[in-house]
């Protein structure tokens, strides 16, 4: 990318990828990691970056964002959603194909990342739909889409309710080593749900969605990568039950993999109540309860579930400020999915170096990504995260135009202070800023 | 104000106190209601603006009675449609009710929640007349009154009377049953807070598709046998089967629910105590939850029920539109003599 060297001198480097968790001073020259080294002596003309008291970690790599670009540039457009990656401390996110149009055919895959090159932030890999049009009727062309830069397919925000279709697209997808990832509900048992079916939907009087309505569908791709031996991803689970039948199906050697969110991680339905039908814990799936929790973050600690996902979903006021049953689902995640995961290290639920790795070379390894190492000669794409900083969230301060956050004006810690891309520093935190 | 709260979104956040002293206010209203001239100036001025996105003729008759009494001016703005589809948003809706200055928007709307969303946008009080399948506080108060009238035997006295007014620690140990679709009622969900805080033992029975999750922990029994909720029961409430409500096939049909959940008399007089009483919320689907000689006779208490719904909302729009700064008894005492 960039003939420039620099170095990152000082800082804490955990690199889970090749086991490295140490100070280390990185080199990066012509684009690439050059040395990661306890020494090395830095030529006087060159750059450095001081990443003391720091974490030096391979740029977060997130395969499910939505940036809304083409169709609903009012919420977001591929530039916006690349800056709000990058402050987030991410150099590579897969965009999701419920734009407007949708992402089934190469001109769409071609604009988001000509859009992508000209913002010349975050690595953007576009995501296909698996049937065309997302209508779940007929297979998109995958050919076409893998020629044009498509790394997965989708048909995100909606489940495939056939399951023929469902088993012909993890067969036809083998041709293409593309993984299919799967937005997972029954339609028909979601019914007109707003929120997690349980005690709390039951005090608010708002219609249940019942974790069943995930896990059968979980249970049902899992029977359909058997029988085709096709390559599935479980986008954003959010179940106990959905934990267990991942981890069932891992342990039987399929090619199954799985996402969770920091909201799944970390919030329940009862904060819904909490926060008095706030819509910002709106998005689909639901929060759920305790126990769902508690077993999705067993689940990401003992690698049942790879990597975290932020399923970030910018939307404006005009779907957002409304009754919470009319309110559009999902809630912005970029610029604080950092943050908020490293409270699960301090309760204690995951390591430090689990983070960082469900983060980084776990979620590339998902979709086949380069990147997420630190590896001498992987890409210099590498974020430097202060773990101490602590700063109020304050949504209207997002790179992102999305401000539907439901961590508005909490008090975080933990924030990307660096981010490269390519060699490239893209974000640097503003001093002024928290 | 009712203690804390500058608006009335549902039971569950009140105190014991704070209920207890809506329903305190509601004895000297009710003696205005039965006066021959049926006005007192207390609110002269002030606005209340009946805001209903769900058809209600009780309901908004009763909240409209209770607003013209006291003298307030009652203004009545009735969608037919939800929001959304109008291409208004609530939020907007709202925005222009309140630049018109009303003191008090009672608001009815299908979404649970909106009444909250409402009042975070607005600076006058908010009432909630029922919102979705969450709450509907009027209601569970004025449940609470005829309940308490009951029990402590002042039902039929005049007001005003030496005695006759209803103790509301009377409703403490008693037992009450709630019956019917329980997963759709926000009255279910109003009564059930209401009678819990001042005491009450309370059962909930319907067909098991009919009860939504985590009634235990609101403090409930879950029965899916009639016989077995109302056995014993000092007081039944019956709810309403609305059809229009039942998205799902939560029942096969209203002649088998009528036949395992449906009060009939001779149900009636087998299952119940001699003093137990029947509620309704009403309307009354003549036939299915209740059979006519039922919602008639004489353990029926339908009808208080309407008439302490216009007192309970007398204390509500009192509390709330600014009658009562501080002393409100004292106040509303006076309005009651003048």
């Amino acid at each position: 990318m960039n003939g420039e060297t620099i170095f990152i001198e000082g800082g804490r480097v955990i690199d889970p990828a090749s086991g490295t968790d140490g100070v280390r001073t990185v080199v990066l020259r012509d684009g690439r990691i050059a040395e990661v080294a306890e020494r090395w002596e830095r030529p006087r003309d060159v750059r450095a970056i001081d990443a003391r008291g720091r974490w030096v970690v391979p740029g977060l790599v997130d395969l499910h964002v939505h940036l809304r670009e083409p169709g609903q540039e009012y919420k977001e457009t591929v530039e916006t959603g690349a800056r709000a990656a990058v402050a987030g401390g991410f150099t590579a996110v897969c965009a999701m194909p419920n734009t407007s149009p949708v992402n089934d055919n190469a001109s769409v895959t071609e604009l988001m990342l000509a859009r992508a090159a000209a913002a010349g932030l975050a690595r953007v890999y576009p995501v296909g739909c698996i049937s065309r049009g997302l209508k779940g009727e007929e297979l998109a062309e995958y050919g076409e889409l893998k020629s044009a830069g498509c790394v997965a397919l989708s048909d995100d925000g909606k489940p495939v309710t056939s399951s023929a279709l469902m088993r012909r697209a993890l067969e036809y997808a083998r041709a293409f080593e593309l993984p299919v990832t799967v937005h997972e509900e029954d339609l028909g048992l979601v019914g007109k749900g707003v929120m997690n079916e349980g005690p709390t939907a039951t005090r608010l009087g708002l219609k249940g969605i019942p974790t069943a309505s995930e896990e059968v569908m979980v249970l049902r791709d899992i029977a359909l990568a058997e029988l085709t031996g096709g390559r599935l991803h479980v986008a954003h689970l959010s179940s106990a039950g959905s934990v267990r039948a991942v981890r069932d199906a891992k342990r039987r050697g399929l090619r199954v993999s799985a996402e969770a969110t920091p909201h799944h991680l970390t919030l329940t339905d009862e904060d819904v109540a909490r926060s008095r039908y706030d819509t910002s814990f709106k998005m689909n799936p639901p929060l759920r309860s305790a126990a769902d929790v508690r077993a999705v973050r067993e689940g990401l600690a003992d690698g049942t579930i790879d990597c975290i996902a932020t399923d970030h979903a910018p939307h404006s006021a005009v779907e957002k400020d409304l009754e919470f049953e009319a309110a559009a689902n999902g809630i912005v995640g970029l610029e604080t999915a950092f943050a908020v995961c490293l409270a699960l290290v301090r309760e204690g639920a995951l390591s430090e170096t689990r983070l960082v790795e469900a983060f980084t070379i776990a979620a590339a390894r998902a979709f086949g990504l380069p990147g997420g190492t630190l590896a001498r000669g992987a890409p210099a794409d590498v974020a430097i995260l202060d773990p101490g900083l602590t700063w109020r969230c304050d949504p209207g301060r997002f790179r992102s135009k999305g401000r539907n956050s439901p961590w508005k004006d909490a008090l975080l810690v933990g924030r990307c202070t660096h981010t490269l891309v390519g060699g490239r520093l893209v974000h640097e935190l503003d001093r002024g800023e928290p | 104000m009712i203690g804390r709260h500058r608006h009335l979104i549902g039971l569950e956040p009140l105190s014991r106190e704070e209920i207890v002293g809506v329903l305190q206010l509601a004895i000297s209203m009710k003696e205005v209601l039965r006066r021959p001239i049926k006005k007192v100036p207390t609110l002269r001025g002030k606005a209340v603006v009946n805001l209903f996105f769900e058809a209600s003729t009780r309901t908004r008759t009763s909240f409209e009675t209770a607003a013209k009494i006291l003298s307030a001016d009652a203004l009545n703005w009735t969608s037919a449609s939800s929001s959304v589809t109008k291409g208004e948003t609530l939020v907007d809706t709202a925005r222009n009710i309140e630049a018109m200055h009303p003191d008090v928007l009672v608001i009815r709307h299908p979404a649970g929640g909106a009444p909250q969303l409402v009042a975070d946008h607005v600076s006058c009080a908010v009432v909630s007349a029922g919102d979705g399948a969450h709450e509907h506080p009027s209601q569970g108060l004025l449940d609470l009154y005829t309940l308490a009238e009951h029990f402590s035997g002042v039902r039929g006295k005049a007001v005003g009377e030496k005695g006759a007014a209803p103790n509301f620690g009377s409703i403490a140990g008693k037992t009450i049953a709630i019956v019917g679709d329980v997963s759709h009622s926000r009255v279910a969900r109003s009564d059930l807070h209401g009678f819990t805080k001042l005491g009450a033992r309370v059962r909930v029975c319907g067909p098991p598709t009919m009860i939504p999750q985590g009634m235990e922990t609101l403090g409930a029994t879950v029965h899916y046998q009639l016989r077995e909720a109302v056995e014993g029961a000092d007081a039944v409430v019956m709810l309403r089967i609305q059809h229009e409500r039942i998205g799902d096939p939560l029942i096969p049909g209203t002649r088998e629910y009528s036949k395992f959940w449906g009060l009939n008399e001779k149900k009636a007089a087998e299952w119940l105590t001699p003093g137990c009483v029947i509620l309704h919320p009403g309307p009354v689907n003549r036939g299915v939850e209740l059979a006519p000689e039922v919602a008639d006779g004489a353990r029926s208490v339908i009808l208080d029920q309407v008439e302490n719904g216009v007192a309970i909302r007398m204390a509500i729009l009192y509390l709330l539109a600014g009658g009562a700064q501080g002393a409100h008894t004292s106040a509303a005492e006076g309005a009651a003599r003048s």
